[in-house]
């Protein structure tokens, strides 16, 4: 049997405008190379959830970071601070962008790094996977997973969320997975066809796999809307492009 | 969050969280993913005292019918709430003979 071990620890980083924010790595022992993962975490927070998602991701063989986008509410239980959180009005979009490429500027400085990194989210982290892929060209792919409010209308917009991702799908820097529940209300089945179409207009590569008897977090095994078929094979789906994208 | 609903208005009270008693300074309600309520959406409601950190927190997560029963409740204690403080004005008018 193959030695089989991994190390995970919270640390600290250099997030938006140089600012020290928290952040959790999992990452197989040894010396490497690991192609890198960034996990943006979903509205609820930076929680058990992603931790074991960060986890999950080492298990298969990724050197995973998910930095804290909530930092700057304050120390707390996670169910607390994304309350705050939620109370503010959400996190700048600015910030997460600049948090996040303290996230993969961390991996990129890492020697066990294979010199590939991906992100990944899910909800309100799935909406900022997909913009910081318009605004980076730091990575080699970006998994979004039912990121609500990709298409925004302009009541929704404010100063935080100034511009709906949407806009910026020209500026899609790297291959995008996407998956989505045909039951969701948050994105809604014709908002997929829209982010769909302008990725299709201006020739992005990407897949998108749609499922039907899934509504929003479907992934997520302690919540009522788990399903368990449609959980099993969007990992796959996750696992077999990231293969693709960054194994090499 | 995935919707974009939250309402927050100023709290002139006390709550009890974790660590007991402590003064509110708003009130939040919102329709957003709860974190323990098996519901995909839930009113969610928070009293919270803003300047003592996230934690200064009491929480409940209901579902829409049960919001929409607490707020007819409210209203309707609100209602007789203020029947009876203008009785008690009147009062004391009658009393210091204004």
């Amino acid at each position: 049997m193959a030695y089989e071990g991994m190390i995970a620890e919270t640390i600290s980083i250099s997030g938006d405008k140089n600012e020290p924010i928290s952040a959790y790595v999992a990452r197989p022992l040894g010396p490497g190379p690991f192609p890198g993962m960034v996990l943006l975490h979903h509205a609820p927070g930076w929680d058990e959830w992603y931790r074991e998602a960060t986890r999950k991701f080492a298990h298969h063989g990724y050197a995973t970071i998910s930095h804290n986008l909530y930092h700057r509410a304050g120390e707390g239980k996670a169910d607390d601070v994304a309350a705050k959180v939620r109370a503010e009005g959400g996190v700048p979009d600015a910030q997460v962008i600049g948090d996040t490429e303290g996230a993969v500027a961390w991996l990129r400085a890492q020697p066990w790094l294979n010199g590939k990194v991906g992100v990944f989210g899910t909800c309100s982290g799935g909406r900022q996977t997909f913009l910081f892929a318009c605004h980076t060209k730091n990575i080699n792919a970006a998994c979004e997973l039912w990121g609500g409010r990709v298409v925004m209308s302009k009541e929704e917009l404010n100063p935080k969320q100034p511009v709906a991702p949407i806009e910026f799908t020209r500026s899609l820097s790297c291959p995008l997975l996407g998956l989505f529940g045909n039951e969701d209300r948050s994105p809604t089945p014709e908002q997929v066809d829209q982010h769909e179409a302008e990725l299709k207009k201006h020739g992005k590569q990407y897949e998108f796999h749609r499922y039907d008897g899934a509504g929003h977090g479907f992934f997520y095994y302690d919540r009522p809307m788990y399903r368990i078929e449609q959980a099993l094979d969007g990992w796959q789906k996750v696992f077999g492009f990231l293969h693709t994208h960054l194994a090499k | 969050m995935c919707t974009s609903i939250v309402e927050v208005v100023s709290a002139d009270g006390a709550g009890k969280g974790g660590d007991g008693w402590f003064d509110l300074t708003h009130s939040v309600v919102s329709y957003d993913h709860p974190h323990h309520a098996l519901l995909e959406e839930a009113i969610t409601i928070d009293f919270v005292n803003a300047a003592l950190g996230p934690e200064a927190r009491v929480a409940v997560e209901l579902t829409l019918e049960s919001a929409k029963e607490l707020s007819a409740a409210l209203a309707k204690a609100i209602a007789a709430a203020e029947i009876e403080e203008r009785g008690r004005l009147r009062s004391a008018q009658t009393r210091f003979g204004v």
